[in-house]
């Protein structure tokens, strides 16, 4: 072994300067480079806007969006009369159903004589009067009409004149005619409603959890997560949020709404039909599958669709691109032209993106799985066909020419010679993209080419559906993730645990 | 020359052997039958389900595929080019469909950006911002998720679990619920397609690191360097080619993404392509696409010399 003393390293590394002493790239590269990203993300922050974006933003909707993939709210509201009176009304589609009489809002009811006027509209023949007062030129007879007839009429009814609201643990709404008081813990606030005046006043200072924009005017009292509630003078007007999925099974419009799921069991095994043409059995599965707010059944046949467009699309893709592929090789099939046109014919499937396909395809074949059926197959035949011909190009001559050298036709040198080779590659690289299309193909569906991307767009451009959207995200998760376990297990079988 | 063949006479275990070998090879014909009648059975079925809820069907469409080509020929062959470079159009009526110059991006007093090539430029910028993000976030998780990196089992589970959820999370949806939220604009797909990049890039990432060799390392920590020191300087000098080649291949893949993400609302060519193959303006979407074409086998080509120069012949292709 050779050993160097100091002054002939030093002889050595003055005759090979370049070789010891690092350049200017190498020694500043990775500062160089970093400087390079950050200039290049301010550029990028300025070209997005985002600061002027995210100041934009309305960040307290994104709190709500994010609450409803997992809860949901009921809003009752409470209209106060001038005379105490308290009605309690629910929004038509409230997810409460068409009953409502939950425990978690109490009223304290009198029976009282009260005169009550009655509107013109109210009374029987309004019914004709009132869609002509809208915009046609009876109108302002119409408007004549109505102070005159209003009718005061005394009765004797059950009113309701308290109602408490439990919105959370320990934290109440209670409204009184002439006050409301809101309870958050250990908080009390009360707030004093002037019917004449439309004003609302606290008792003392409001804590952080009310706010009144306006002195006088109308309150929001939040509650966290349990919800939140707007007082005016006239109404109060309470959102409360319940864990959960409102109606999964049974919409407000079925028979089985509302009962628990013991007497559902037994209403389904012994009994009587409620319809009598049909079991109560089947009677449960139809309303569960045609459930007006989940829409099961259209769901799992979109989510059908999206994963037949992803099967059917890469196993034609792979059909297509097999012959093709040997086409393409150089080594396989001898003929520049051949080659030539079948690989920019892959180049150009691929670099016509499946956007562009799937858009053309929706026009053609309307939208539905076919378009995208279509556009998937397009492009994975140019991508398949790329990766098919680089693999064939690549494979070991000498099992071709140990064939070929006993005498074997030119088909039976690539069935023996080449297809052996290959096709654990082949396959595996199929699976592959059949599983990524399963993604993808959730995403050209927004743009109409079938499956449950449109029903998901659909879903989330109405911003009150977001809970359709977690059940959704959810059943593409499920698919996804189960995919991803077949096609892994295929691969791993076909090409051994370590190049899987 | 003939050749007489003589049939031997087999033993009793030899007899034996010939009926297992057939037995076998019976049993596998069967296999493979079974096997491809039922794909053909879900292929069928696949195919009528698909034909059933479309809204044309397949044969009564077929003789119709190839209107559009027909929708899509324009007036003259300049108008593409006149469509693409924002040049007015002798046809200009007023309506959008020649109202080339009006997308103009004017810098300074006549110089202009025509706005398919200002669109492109977004969609590449969105699409290079977040795969740059997804390189980021993508390289620290990979640490944390490969066996030989991170010994502790319960990290690495969950580091996997979440890029696994990272990538299948539907991008439709982070881009619509970034849409409600932001209004219209570049933003929700940068945010959508970062998501997806972290979670994928991260799964190629830390395979290459538990593929490292790991002597590098073992010496660092002989003499005696900590965790931050071993991975800086015994792993990430041997992965950052592969890093880098996947990098550039994801670039590729979001690029069109991107387009496809624009589509749907997140700004950039995609929706211009959407609006103009909707509402029947030829010249407009011809152009497009021709840009498009362009800027992809651009990239393409591009990433490809780029990986080839990085990794040489270790040069992934494209998956």
């Amino acid at each position: 072994m050779t050993i160097l003393n100091t002054s002939e390293m030093e002889a050595i590394a003055a005759r090979h300067p370049h070789l010891l002493r690092p350049s200017f790239w190498q020694r500043f590269r990775v500062p160089i480079i970093a400087v390079a990203c950050t200039l290049y993300f301010l550029f990028a922050w300025w070209y997005f806007a985002v600061s002027k974006v995210m100041g934009e933003a309305n960040w307290s909707i994104a709190g709500n969006y994010l609450a409803d993939w997992v809860s949901y709210e009921i809003r009752p509201q409470i209209e106060i009369e001038a005379d105490g009176a308290m009605r309690i009304e629910y929004p038509r589609f409230d997810p409460i159903g068409p009953n409502p009489n939950p425990e978690w809002l109490q009223t304290r009811r009198e029976t009282v004589t009260r005169t009550i006027e009655i509107p013109a509209a109210a009374s029987g023949n309004a019914g004709a009067a009132k869609p002509s007062s809208s915009f046609m030129a009876p109108a302002p007879q119409a408007q004549q009409a109505a102070p005159q007839s209003p009718s005061q009429e005394t009765r004797t009814e059950k009113i309701v004149t308290e109602a408490m609201v439990a919105i959370g643990r320990s934290r109440t709404i209670e409204v009184h005619p002439d006050r409301v008081v809101l309870t958050r813990g250990s908080e009390n606030v009360t707030l004093r409603l002037n019917r004449r005046s439309g004003e609302v006043r606290p008792d003392g200072a409001l804590p952080s959890w009310v706010e009144q924009r306006l002195p006088g005017g109308r309150a929001v009292a939040y509650f966290g997560i349990s919800g939140w509630a707007e007082i005016s003078a006239e109404r109060v007007r309470i959102r409360k949020r319940f864990l959960g999925w409102a109606n999964f099974l049974f919409d407000t419009n079925s028979p089985f709404f509302g009962k628990p799921a013991a007497e559902i069991a037994t209403l389904i095994v012994s009994g009587e039909r409620i319809q009598p043409d049909r079991s109560n059995l089947s009677l449960a599965w139809n309303n569960i599958l045609y459930n007006s707010e989940w829409q099961h059944l259209d769901v799992w046949e979109k989510l059908l669709q999206t994963v037949v467009m992803a099967f059917i699309g890469t196993l034609f893709a792979m059909l297509v691109a097999f012959p093709l592929s040997f086409i393409a090789a150089r080594n396989i099939f001898a003929n520049r032209p051949a080659n030539q046109i079948a690989k920019r014919l892959f180049d150009f499937l691929r670099s016509v993106d499946m956007l562009i396909w799937a858009l053309f395809f929706t026009r053609a074949f309307g939208p539905g799985p076919l378009a995208g059926i279509s556009a998937i197959f397009l492009t994975d035949t140019g991508t398949l066909g790329k990766l098919y011909s680089e693999a064939l190009e690549n494979i070991d001559e000498k099992q071709r020419e140990g064939v070929r050298s006993v005498g074997a036709s030119p088909v039976a040198v690539q069935r023996y010679g080449t297809v052996p080779q290959v096709m654990p590659v082949f396959l595996s690289q199929a699976l592959y993209f059949w599983e990524s299309n399963t993604r993808s193909a959730t995403i050209i569906g927004a743009v109409g080419a079938g499956g449950i991307g449109l029903k998901l767009w659909e879903a989330m451009r109405t911003n009150s559906d977001w809970e359709n959207v977690a059940y959704m995200v959810l059943l593409i998760l499920l698919v996804v993730f189960i995919f991803d376990g077949i096609s892994n297990a295929l691969r791993s079988r076909l090409i051994g645990k370590d190049r899987g | 020359m003939s050749i007489s063949t003589v049939r031997p006479v087999l033993g009793e275990s030899g007899r034996m052997i010939e009926r297992h070998s057939r037995q076998l090879a019976a049993q596998r014909g069967f296999y493979t039958l079974l096997s491809v009648v039922l794909l053909l059975c879900v292929v069928s079925g696949s195919l009528w389900f698909a034909n059933e809820t479309n809204s044309g069907k397949f044969f009564e469409r077929l003789p119709h595929l190839f209107d559009f080509v027909e929708d899509l020929v324009p007036r003259d062959g300049m108008e593409i080019w006149r469509a693409l470079f924002d040049l007015p159009s002798p046809y200009d009526d007023g309506s959008f469909k020649y109202n080339y110059p009006e997308g103009r991006a004017y810098l300074g007093e006549t110089f202009y950006i025509p706005e398919y090539f200002h669109k492109m430029v977004e969609t590449l910028n969105i699409a290079l911002v977040s795969t740059g993000i997804g390189l980021l976030f993508g390289f620290v998780l990979a640490f944390l998720a490969a066996r030989n990196t991170m010994p502790n089992p319960w990290v690495r589970g969950v580091v996997r679990r979440i890029m696994e959820i990272l990538r299948a999370f539907p991008e439709v949806v982070i881009a619509g619920f970034f849409l409600a939220i932001l209004s219209l604009g570049p933003i929700p797909a940068v945010v959508a397609v970062s998501i997806h990049t972290v979670g994928a890039l991260g799964k190629l990432f830390y395979e290459v690191i538990e593929n490292a060799d790991m002597k590098a390392e073992e010496g660092l920590r002989a003499v005696g360097a900590n965790w931050l020191e071993r991975i800086w300087f015994g792993i990430v000098p041997q992965v950052m080619p592969n890093f880098m080649s996947y990098f550039l291949l994801r670039l590729e893949i979001n690029v069109r993404a991107s387009t496809i993400i624009g589509a749907v609302g997140g700004g950039g060519i995609g929706e211009l392509l959407r609006l103009s193959i909707g509402q029947g303006h030829e010249a407009k979407t011809l152009a497009i696409v021709l840009l498009l074409l362009l800027t992809i086998v651009a990239v393409d080509q591009f990433s490809a010399w780029l990986r080839q120069k990085l990794s040489g012949d270790q040069a992934f292709n494209a998956i």
